[in-house]
This record gives structure tokens, sequence and C-alpha cells, in this order.
């Protein structure tokens, strides 16, 4: 058996990749719906209508594609200079305190003022989440895989301290909950009645903002330079480790407002339940995006489709919504296995030194 | 406060060597995949699978150790699958085993919600208990800390030697450890550096899953979501830090119990002054430290993360 590269990958297949992984993902879905007994055309029948099916349910979709869009962002950025931020869980919830340690009531403004101020303040805290690994990583050579994955559960346990503590609603009755976000500070609906918000716009927007600065400037470039290969990019005069501490601002930055947004848009208020692993599924869509950050906003919507599909399907036939972190997952590895299989074929040839 | 007092009492040893346990088999486990050359991130689902498959069993009615055998086995099939997208497909080893992680962890958590769909409180089993061995137990000091254990305790000590024996006394040991520098010199020695390392990373999973099934089999009797907590990627770090030998790996693994039992009773010395959080947090900060001190003298399987291709030079 041997394993040859197939040359030039047209745009066509390489477009083609994540949209047979996605299906393949779903359609391997059958195999656990079937395992829980549930009739499956009629699962995805369910899982079709709890998107697509109303106004609401499509808005809810949005809702939910709006944090993925912004760590899809977060890690594509990462990835694409070969720094591997998994922290993005861990930056979201730094973001979301950032946003509510200003927007609770510490200053207070018209909301031109407050809505900026909140989501600064909420992207400064994300970057330093991704600073910090990338500063180990530059200066001590400490693996960010490592260091940016066990951050998460520290800031995790810090945000619960925050909530017993300094941040803790005095009228919460006890929870650990947040002060609700100022109203001058939240991010406006866009639909009356829906839960949909104004987050949406900034992720599409920042989404717009990366796919120019990643194509079209020269600190793309730098970024792409470095995550092709480093040493060559040093040997060009680029600085890698100034690249990479500022790809690592940035990407923080993005799944800082993950938090922002979660937190000033939907929820109000900052738990320690916010994130059911935007922050990891953020990974995912960024492979299925191919690293793009335009692809990154079909991936995430199409990864929310799943979760909100599947929790209605969930709710209506009694099968465990843990099947759409099935579908998702099988979605990344479906993903990486169609990226090996447009860039090789294998040939099974006989034994005489084939590919020599 | 009295911190002499606590390292003096037999039960902090106990707990140390109790809080060791996961971490010996992650740690084992971690460094048999990567002295082979492949990173295995799928370690913290990999946990999960153990801790779920393990105690399922038993909750369906088989004995422990069969359970145990179980476990191991899940393990190594997730291996097997990580082995197979990484090894012959050479695909990025970041990805698949962050892939194998969420894909291990949302299977295991859609299987124990679709088996078990009402419990509102997880069932229990009956664990492993510490075994009592005649007259050895009865050794003052020794005897409760090493042998009040439970079985599971001992088979982690036991692979430790198992580990090294194989790794520095074996031809296999000596295969295994050239394929993660050399393979090229592997393949040209007649081996297959494909078997080699999807052995490796099965062995290895296999180890991780031992892992997860004594915290639902002896440090627990049930099963929880979020269980694991993390105790796979400390193992990473713990890795780096034990510079991939068993030895280092045993004690690095037993330093970190020892400085987990201590904060546990540091905690309800403290606990007034000092947010309990900050305790929770220690272990999680100790792996970085540790993995920040030595990062830059470790030396690294050489062909760590790299693939091999047969036929290609």
């Amino acid at each position: 058996m041997v394993i040859e590269p197939r040359g030039n990958i047209s745009r066509g297949v390489q477009m083609a990749i994540p949209v047979i992984a996605a299906l393949v993902a779903l359609g391997l879905a059958a195999l656990p719906l079937g395992f829980a007994g549930a009739p499956i055309l009629e699962a995805y029948k369910q899982m079709f209508i709890g998107v697509f099916g109303s106004v609401f349910s499509f808005t809810e979709m949005l809702t939910r594609a709006t944090p993925l869009i912004f760590t899809g962002l977060a890690a594509a950025l990462a990835f694409k200079a070969r720094l591997w931020n998994i922290g993005a869980e861990g930056q979201l919830y730094l973001g979301a305190m950032g946003a509510v340690a200003v927007g609770t009531g510490l200053i207070d403004g018209p909301a031109v003022l407050m809505i900026p101020l909140v989501m600064i303040a909420g992207a400064a805290a994300g970057a330093a989440g991704m600073l910090g690994p990338a500063i180990l990583k530059t200066r001590f050579g400490a693996d960010e895989v490592v260091t940016s994955l066990l951050l998460n559960f520290i800031i995790l346990i810090f945000v619960q301290m925050m909530l017993e503590g300094p941040l803790k609603d005095p009228m919460s009755m006890g929870w650990p909950q947040s002060e609700p976000i100022l109203d001058n500070a939240a991010l406006p609906q866009l639909i009356p009645r829906m839960r949909i918000h104004a987050g949406l716009i900034v992720a599409l927007v920042a989404a717009v903002i990366a796919q120019i600065a990643l194509t079209k400037t020269t600190w793309g470039f730098k970024i792409r330079a470095v995550g092709e290969n480093a040493a060559a990019a040093r040997h060009a005069g680029i600085n890698a480790n100034r690249t990479l501490l500022g790809v690592a601002c940035i990407s923080g930055a993005l799944a800082g407002l993950a938090g922002v947004s979660e937190v000033a848009g939907l929820k109000g208020y900052l738990t320690t339940d916010l994130s059911p692993g935007y922050g990891y599924s953020g990974i995912v869509v960024a492979m299925l995006a191919g690293l793009s950050p335009m692809g990154v906003v079909i991936a995430a919507l199409y990864v929310a489709s799943v979760f909100v599909g599947a929790d209605s399907m969930s709710r209506a036939m009694g099968v465990s919504s843990f099947l759409a972190d099935l579908v998702v997952s099988m979605s990344l590895i479906s993903v990486l296995v169609g990226g090996f299989f447009a860039r090789y074929r294998i040939r099974f040839a006989g034994k005489a030194g084939a590919g020599r | 406060m009295d911190m002499l007092q606590i390292f003096l009492n037999e039960s902090f040893w106990v707990a140390s060597l109790r809080i060791a346990t996961p971490l010996i088999f992650g740690v084992l486990g971690a460094l048999l995949c990567e002295r082979a050359g492949v990173l295995n991130l799928g370690i913290e689902g990999i946990f999960v699978v153990g801790a779920m498959v393990g105690w399922m069993s038993v909750y369906a009615g088989a004995p422990l150790w069969l359970g145990v055998i179980a476990a191991a086995a899940a393990g190594g099939l997730f291996g097997l699958f990580h082995a197979i997208l990484t090894v012959p497909l050479g695909l990025s080893q970041h990805v698949s085993g962050l892939g194998i992680t969420l894909f291990a962890t949302s299977a295991a958590s859609f299987l124990y919600r679709t088996i078990l769909p009402d419990v509102s409180s997880p069932p229990r089993i009956t664990a492993f208990q510490p075994m009592d061995v005649p007259f050895l137990s009865d050794i003052p000091f020794l005897g409760p800390v090493v042998f009040q254990q439970t079985a599971l305790t001992w088979l982690a000590l036991i692979m430790v030697g198992v580990v090294w024996w194989v790794i520095n006394r074996t031809p296999l040991g000596v295969a295994l450890q050239a394929v993660g520098d050399n393979p090229d010199a592997v393949n040209a020695q007649g081996l297959s550096v494909y078997k080699l390392r999807i052995g490796a990373v099965m062995a290895g999973s296999a180890l991780m899953a031992l892992g997860g099934a004594f915290l639902t089999m002896s440090a627990f009797d049930a099963f929880f979501f979020g269980m694991v907590n993390g105790r796979g990627w400390i193992c990473i770090a713990l890795v780096i830090f034990a510079s991939w030998r068993p030895g280092k790996a045993l004690l690095g693994a037993l330093l970190f119990g020892m400085f987990d039992a201590f904060q546990v009773r540091l905690q309800t010395e403290a606990g007034a002054v000092v947010p309990s959080q900050i305790f929770l947090m220690a272990p999680y900060v100790l792996s970085i430290i540790a993995l920040v001190i030595v990062a830059r003298k470790a030396e690294y399987p050489r062909a760590l993360l790299h693939p091999w291709f047969k036929g290609h030079r």
C-alpha cells in the first residue's frame, strides 16, 4: 500500500470536503439514534423542524451560532499561525467577566459609550488569557496546548470565586451569579420577542475583517508564513515571536468577545454555566471551515443547527441531547479524514518497490 | 497551624497514593504513545470512556476485574482509532487527538444517558475495597499506606515496573524508542513502523482508560459527567515533567498526589482566611509551573508529531 500526494487540489474539491464531512457525520448519527431505539427518519425530521420549522427556531439557531463564530475565528486565526489555542473556553469566560466588571454599574453612560466599553473590556480580558500561554511558549518553550487547556480549568474556578466574591449579585438570593448588565451596556435585540441580538452583527463584521486581514495585509501574510514554516519566516526577517504574540492577543480577544456577546446580548448576567463548551466547539468550527474566516461563519451555522436541532429532537423524542456533541465531534474527525483523501491517493501496488 | 503534623499522619500518605493512581496510569499511557512518536490528546476522552465502560460493566453484573478489562479494551479501541488517523494516514496529531477526546466524551455520555435515562442520583456499584494483606497491613505506618490501597493502585504500581521493563530491557522496547526517535532506522531494520506505533498507541490508550476506571471503580463508586475534570491534560503536562521515563512518571504523579492531599488538608485549616477556590486551582497551576520549569530542557522524542510514510524519504 502506497500513499502518494495528488498534486494540486482544486478549489471545488476543497470546498466540497467539509460539506461531505458534515453530511457523513449527520448520516452516522443514525447509529446512535438506532441504538437509542428512536425511529430514525422521524428523528431527522424533528431535527430539521427544530431549526427550520419556524422563524423563532431559525433565530434561535442564529443566536447559538453567534458565540461559535467568535470562538471559531479565535481558533482559525491561531491555528493558521500554528499556535494551538485550545483555551478559547477560558478566554470566553474572561471576556464575560471583563464585560460584567465594567458593565454592571462601575461606570454609567449612554449606550454609544457603554457598549464599546464593555466590548473592549471583554476583548482585553480574553486577549490577556491567551497572551499568557503565548509568552510561556515564546519565553520558556512551554507547550501552549497544555497551558491553554489547563488555564480553562483555572479560569472557570476563578469565575466561581469571583461570583462568590467581588462580582456576586447581593440580590441573587445566594445564587452565585453576577449583577445584571446595565440596559445601556446590553447589546440590542435584533427582532422583537426573539432572543437574537446584535452580537451576531459584531461576529459577522469580525469575520469579514479577519478574512481581509488574513488574505490582503502583510500581517496576514506574516501569520501564514509563520504557520507554514516558522524557521523560514524567521530567515526572511519576520519576527516570529512577535507575530505569535500578536495572533495570541487577537485570538484571545475574539474568544473574549464570545463571552461579551453571551453575557451582554443573551443572558444579561454571568454564571458558571454561561458556555456549554463553545470554546471547544469553536475548534470544530475552525477545522470545518478549513481555517478560513468566512468559512467559519458557515461552519458555525452548521454546528449551531446540529445543537439546536438535536435539542429540539431530544425534547420531542426523549433521545439524549448528547447526540449533538456526537455529531459535532464526528464532523471534526470526518473533515480531517476528508482532507487526507483530497491531498493523497492510496494505491494498492505490488511489492516491487512501488513509489520509490 | 501545624503543617508538620500533616506529613506525619498516615492518612495523608494514603490519600497521596490514591490521588496519584489515575495519574500514574495516565502518564504511563501518554509516555508509551509519545515514546513511539505519537502525541495522544485523546487522553481526556479516553479517561471518560474508561470510567464509563468499567463502571457500566460492573453495574450490568460483570465482576470487577472483567470491568477493568472492558475499560482497557474500550480504551485500546479508541487508541486504535487515533492511531489509524495519525500513523498510516499521518493526520495532525493535535486535531485528531482533540477529535478523539470530543468523540469519546460524547459517546460515553450518550451511552450512559441512553442506558440509564431516568436516573437522578447516579447509581452505585460495589467498588474495589482496600486490600487487607495479612501481617503486612499491620506494619505501623507503612502497612496502611502501602498495603491498604485497592487492587487498582497496586496494578498501577506494577504497571510502572512493567512499562519500565519493556522499554529498557526488551528488544520491543528498543524498537519502540527507535520508532519515536528515528523511524527510518526502524524501517531499515525491517521492522514495521506502522505496527509499532499503532501497538504503542493502543497499549498506551488502554492504560489511560484504566486511569478512568480507577475513578469510578475505586476512588468513587459511581459515574458523573465531568468527573475526569482535566486529569488527562494534567498527565500530558506530567509526562514532559517526567522526561518520558516510567520511574520519573511515578515520582511526578506521587509528588502531584502529595501536593493535592496537602492542599486539601491545608484547606480545612486555612479555609476561613483563603477562598477554597484557590486550593481547587492549585493542581492546574502546579502542572503549568512544572511544565514551565522543565520546558527548556525537555528532550522530546525526536520524531514526536512527525508522521512517517512508507516509501517516502
